[in-house]
C-alpha cells in the first residue's frame, strides 16, 4: 500500500494511475493522521515552494512528513516534493522548507526555462582514483535502470544537497545538476517517473519494492 | 542532454459518442482515425514524446466527454499529456489536471484576457500552462510590426483566434513575449500558412520567436516528410514538433522519424 500525500500542490491522478497500474493499492492522505499511519509515502509536487510551504503548514502536516521521512518510513519526493526536503529555495528566499537535508534550491542560469522534456540520468561512482561510470544506478530505487536512461523533466529549479553522497543521479542541462537522491529510506527525483513511460514505472516498481 | 520532443496531436471531435479522433480535418470529408484512449495508447507505445488532445468542437456541452477520454487515456499512457480547446477559466482548467492532464493549452481565453495566463500560472504551476499562437503571415507593411525576412519578402504574423476563424491584429512575436512575461511555460506555435499543406513548417516564423524568447517552442503546422523535423529542429530551433494526419495515415511512423532523426545528430529519446 502506498500513501500518496495531497496537500494541494499539483494533480495526484496521473501518481495513483502509476501505481494501479502496477497492481499496487493506493491511498490518498489530506491529514497528520492519515499521513502517521503510512506504510510508504510519496510526497509529489508542482508549484511554488514557497506556496507548498505555507500549504503545508496551513494543513497541519508540515512536521508529520518530515517526522515520518526521518523515522524510517519509505519516503519518496517527487519534483517540488524532493526540492522540500532541503532547507531553503531561490524560489522563495523566506522560506523554510522541511530541512531533512542540507543544501539549498537553485534557479536555472543561461538556458530556457522551465527544463521542459525528456533527458538523461548519469550515474558515476566517484573512487579516490576513478570517476566511473556506471552500467546500471547504484541506488535502490535506481535498480535496473539503465545508465542514460530518459526521463521526463518539467522545473525550473533544482536542487544542490550540500552532502554529494545522497546524489544518485544527476543529469545535464547546461550544466550538471543533481536529478535523484538516495539516503537509507529516502529517495527523491527531480523528473516525474509516473510521465516516463517504462523506466518511470520501473523506478516506481522499486519503490514499491522497498 | 535536453532532447527534442516529437509530439503526436489527436483532434477530438466530441460530438461523436465518446469523443473521436478526426483525420484531415483539411479535407472535406472528414474521417475518423479511431477513439482516442486507444490511439493515444498506441503512440505511446510507438515512442511519441507527448500527446496532445485538441477539442475541435470547443464547445462547453462537450466537455465531461473530454474528461472522459483524459482519465482513460491516463489509465494505460505514462507520457505527459495536454488538452486544448475551449478552456476559458480556472475551473475548466481544474477539471482536465484532476481528470489526469499534464498541461492545458489556451489560445482565444488567453488573448482576450491575458490576466488568466497570470492566474493559471500562479495556480497550476508555469510548466502546465501551454500558450497556443495561430500565427498567419502577413506582407502589407503595418506600423511598429515584428518582421523578418522571407523568400517571398519581408513579414510579420498576425494571429488569429476561434480556431483561425478570426483576426486580432495582434503581433505573434509581441504576443509570444508577453505570454512568456504573464508566466506561460511553453508556446505551441502554430502557422496558419502551412497547417495542412504538408510542405514544411514555417522556419523563419518558428526561429524568430524560439529566439525572442526563453521558454520552449513547439512547431505545429506542415509537417510532411521527415527532412522537415529535421528543418524545424536545427534551422527553425524549435524544442519541439507537433503533427497529427501525417502519423494517423502513417506516412511516417515515429520509431522511424526517430531513427532517422538520432542519425543525422538531432538529440532524441529512444
Amino acid at each position: 500500500m502506498i500513501t500518496i500525500i495531497d496537500y494541494g500542490m499539483g494533480n495526484l491522478k496521473s501518481l495513483e494511475n502509476a501505481f494501479q497500474f502496477l497492481g499496487e493499492e493506493v491511498k490518498i492522505a489530506k491529514d497528520s493522521e492519515e499521513i502517521g499511519k503510512a506504510e510508504k509515502l510519496v510526497f509529489p509536487g508542482v508549484g511554488n515552494f514557497g506556496k507548498a510551504v505555507e500549504n503545508l503548514k496551513k494543513k497541519k502536516i508540515f512536521s508529520i512528513v518530515g517526522n515520518k521521512a526521518q523515522k524510517g518510513t519509505p519516503f519518496l519526493g517527487i519534483c517540488l516534493g524532493l526540492q522540500l526536503l532541503f532547507e531553503k529555495s531561490e524560489e522563495a528566499p523566506g522560506e523554510k522548507g522541511l530541512s531533512i537535508f542540507k543544501g539549498k534550491i537553485l534557479e536555472f542560469k543561461k538556458v530556457k526555462i522551465p527544463q521542459i522534456g525528456w533527458n538523461q540520468i548519469n550515474f558515476r561512482k566517484k573512487t579516490p582514483k576513478y570517476n566511473l561510470r556506471l552500467t546500471t544506478g547504484r541506488a535502490k530505487i535506481l535498480n535496473g535502470i539503465k545508465n542514460g536512461s530518459f526521463v521526463y523533466f518539467m522545473h525550473s529549479f533544482y536542487p544542490s544537497p550540500a552532502d554529494k553522497e545522497i546524489i544518485a543521479a544527476k543529469t545535464n542541462y547546461g550544466k550538471n545538476f543533481c536529478s535523484a537522491i538516495e539516503s537509507n529510506n529516502i529517495f527523491g527525483v527531480q523528473f516525474h517517473p509516473e510521465k516516463s513511460g517504462k523506466t518511470g514505472l520501473k523506478i516506481l516498481k522499486n519503490f514499491i519494492n522497498i | 542532454m535536453l532532447t527534442k520532443r516529437i509530439i503526436v496531436c489527436l483532434d477530438c471531435d466530441l460530438n461523436q459518442p465518446g469523443g473521436r479522433v478526426v483525420k484531415g480535418i483539411k479535407f472535406k470529408k472528414i474521417k475518423y482515425a479511431g477513439l482516442p484512449w486507444e490511439m493515444a495508447e498506441r503512440y505511446y507505445k510507438e515512442g511519441a514524446d507527448e500527446i496532445v488532445f485538441l477539442d475541435i468542437t470547443a464547445s462547453a456541452e462537450r466537455r465531461a466527454t473530454m474528461i472522459e477520454i483524459i482519465t482513460k487515456t491516463c489509465r494505460k499512457v505514462f507520457i505527459p499529456i495536454t488538452v486544448g480547446g475551449g478552456v476559458k477559466n480556472i475551473k475548466d482548467a481544474e477539471k482536465l489536471f484532476r481528470a489526469g492532464a499534464d498541461k492545458i493549452s489556451i489560445n482565444t481565453a488567453a488573448i482576450q484576457n491575458p490576466e488568466l495566463v497570470k492566474e493559471l500560472s500562479r495556480t497550476f504551476g508555469r510548466q502546465a500552462i501551454v500558450i497556443a499562437i495561430d500565427a498567419k503571415r502577413r506582407y502589407e507593411k503595418k506600423k511598429g510590426k515584428i518582421t523578418v525576412e522571407t523568400a517571398k519578402g519581408r513579414c510579420w504574423f498576425e494571429c488569429s483566434i476561434y480556431g483561425g476563424r478570426k483576426f486580432t491584429g495582434f503581433d505573434a512575436v509581441c504576443w509570444a513575449r508577453k505570454a512568456a512575461e504573464l508566466g506561460a511555460g511553453e508556446i505551441l506555435l502554430t502557422s496558419m500558412d502551412k497547417d495542412g499543406t504538408k510542405k514544411g513548417f514555417d522556419l523563419e516564423l518558428t526561429r524568430k520567436i524560439s529566439e525572442s524568447i526563453s521558454i520552449p517552442v513547439i512547431a505545429s503546422g506542415g509537417a510532411g516528410r521527415k527532412e522537415d523535423f529535421l528543418e524545424v529542429f536545427s534551422q527553425g530551433k524549435a524544442d519541439a514538433a507537433l503533427a497529427a494526419s501525417l502519423f494517423h495515415f502513417r506516412m511516417i511512423e515515429i520509431p522511424e522519424l526517430k531513427r532517422y532523426l538520432k542519425e543525422r545528430k538531432v538529440n532524441i529519446r529512444i
